[in-house]
């Protein structure tokens, strides 16, 4: 279980600092596909971020299963569970797809690079000898990044738009990868997403703007708010007659 | 074979693999002479009578065979210069393992200038291997100068593998390669700098046969206070390809000079240079990190990956 408790963060901008996440409570229980969504902007990723240990919350405190872990660096908290998936994943000259899933699975651990890239709709012949450098294709890369995570025991997983660049046919295969993930394990999962076959794996959503929780529930109530029939929840600032209407988050 | 020490076995793992007396031709230099050598059918090795070194003469149509030609210096003050001359016969396909390893033990300096000749008759085919290594903690340097020129005939083919990771504290390198109708050449460098050493390359490949081409891979790690210099030269004749690529990853108050130079002397002429120098992504370190590495581990693992 994580709990986050009034967690903010300020991150140094070109013009100064920008307040990015602001009044944070949630708690994510055991077992349960929490998706994130939200405009883009709204903070989801550095929300994850902060749950990583990357960026380090400004106020606020985080817990997993009860321990204090909001001083814990990047590696600490990836030694207790928590693990994220980059929306944008980096690329590594000279390593290749099968020792990275190795790395990640952690070296007591044979990993099972080969069903882990069929999971992702990956053809493990094909890749696991590859290196993850620019020869990769985004949606591949993508893919990887995903199986690196699968490849690890976690109490805490979040994939950051894990269906950004993945083809169709791919797509099935993946929700289902999830959904089997969330029916055998305990672990908390977290989708970030804006895609409704993924909101739809939710067993809660919790919708993002501007940098705080705008909503939080079961799909049926946060549904009307992202399909639009509620009011602008980004911002006040558009206000009827504005252009910037059209640019706001309904 | 004369008595070879526990340093001495120590040096030929690193620089040539070799755990035993290897299988096939061999020869082994320790401190300025030869001392174990072996010739076999198709593969010859015999001293050069008119300065040091040696005659590696591999017949014709020799298949699957291996050369393994280390050198081992064991003691401070030593220059040893030796000239090496490989010819490989018409549609050979040799692999050659050679290495320099240097242990100085005292605060003179110790230094190996290798000059090697190579003959890639045609349809030939050579895979060469060179480790320079050096250890030992005391004042004396340890300084490796290679000279490297490669002839490729028709329709040969050769693969250089030169690595360079630790103890050696000064390098000049020198490779000039000449390639002929259909002949291929790729060269990969690999190299790690740390403390104050001070590493050069200079790569010059002259296309000059019709569809002949060339690879020049270089990655390098410069560290500490350490230097680099490369200067890749591919030139086109003739109807050619050629692809250098120069990448360096710079770390605390490193020097690196990457220099690649590309000149068409032929309309057919495709010839592309790339070169980067920077430091470690952090994006890297911290996807490494979040997979549960510490950062030094992650910075081990990225470096060690480049350089593979
Ligand atoms: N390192 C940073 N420095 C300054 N501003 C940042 C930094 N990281 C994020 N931001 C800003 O914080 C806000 C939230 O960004 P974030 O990446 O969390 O959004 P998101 O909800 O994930 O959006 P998307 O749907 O586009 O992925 C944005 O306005 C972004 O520009
Ligand atoms: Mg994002």
């Amino acid at each position: 279980m994580l709990e986050i408790k009034n967690l903010s963060l300020t991150l140094e901008g070109d013009k100064g600092p920008v307040e990015i996440l602001k009044d944070i409570n949630l708690v994510l229980e055991d077992h349960l596909l929490y998706v994130f969504t939200g405009p883009n902007g709204g903070g989801k990723s550095s929300l994850a971020k902060v749950i990583m240990g990357i960026y380090k919350a400004t106020t606020g405190s985080i817990a997993l299963d009860g321990t204090d872990i909001t001083e814990l660096g990047v590696t600490e908290r990836a030694r207790l569970g928590i693990g994220y998936a980059f929306q944008q994943p980096p690329r590594f000259k000279g390593l290749t797809v099968g020792e990275l899933l190795q790395l990640a699975a952690g070296e007591d651990r044979k990993v099972k690079e080969f069903s882990l890239l069929y999971d992702v709709g990956l053809c493990p012949q094909d890749y696991v000898d590859r290196e993850v450098d620019v020869s990769l294709s985004g949606g591949e890369l993508k893919r990887i990044e995903i199986a690196s995570l699968l490849a690890r025991k976690l109490k805490i997983a979040i994939y950051d738009e894990p269906e950004a660049g993945i083809d169709l046919w791919s797509f099935s295969r993946l929700t289902d990868t999830f959904k089997k993930i969330n029916e055998r394990f305990d672990t908390t999962m977290i989708l970030i997403s804006h895609q409704e076959r993924i909101l739809s794996l939710a067993d809660e959503i919790i919708l993002i703007a501007d940098g705080r929780i705008a909503e939080k529930g079961k799909r049926d109530t946060v549904w009307p708010l992202i399909m639009g029939e509620a009011s602008c929840i980004n911002c006040d600032e558009c206000v009827e007659g504005n252009d910037e209407v059209a640019e706001c988050y309904r | 074979m004369k008595l070879l020490n526990a340093i001495d076995k120590h040096i030929l793992q690193t620089v040539a693999g070799m755990h035993d007396i290897p299988q096939g031709a061999y020869n082994i230099r320790k401190n300025g002479e030869g001392v174990s050598r072996n010739s076999t059918a198709n593969i010859e090795i015999r001293p050069k009578e008119d300065k040091p070194g040696i005659d590696i003469i591999v017949k014709p149509g020799t298949k699957g065979e291996s050369v393994h030609i280390p050198v081992i210096l064991t003691a401070e003050g030593l220059e040893d210069l030796v000239y090496n001359t490989f010819d490989i016969g018409e549609g050979a396909d040799v692999l050659i393992i050679a290495g320099c390893g240097i242990h100085n033990p005292g605060d003179k300096n110790a230094r190996h200038d290798g000059i090697h000749n190579f003959i890639i008759r045609k349809g030939a085919r050579v895979h060469y291997v060179e480790n320079h290594y050096g250890e030992g903690d005391s004042l004396g340097k340890k300084i490796l100068n290679p000279k490297t020129i490669i002839e490729i005939e028709e329709d040969g083919y050769a693969e250089m593998e030169l690595v360079q990771i630790s103890g050696v504290d000064d390098t000049k390198r020198d490779t000039e390669a000449r390639l002929h109708k259909n002949a291929h050449l790729l060269v990969t460098e690999r190299m790690l700098t740390d403390g104050d050493q001070f590493a050069e390359s200079k790569i010059i490949v002259e296309l000059l046969g019709w569809d002949s081409s060339a690879r020049i891979i270089s990655r390098s790690v410069a560290r500490d206070k350490s230097r680099q210099i490369f200067y890749p030269v591919a030139v086109g004749m003739n109807r050619c390809r050629a692809h250098v690529q120069c990448d360096a990853i710079i770390m605390h108050q490193a020097h690196v000079r990457s220099i690649p130079e590309i000149a068409a002397n032929h309309a057919d002429a495709q010839l592309v240079h790339e070169a980067a120098i920077g430091k470690i992504a952090g994006e890297q370190l911290i996807k490494l990190m979040t997979m549960g590495l510490s950062e030094s581990e992650a910075e081990e693992t990225i470096l060690k990956g480049f350089l593979k």
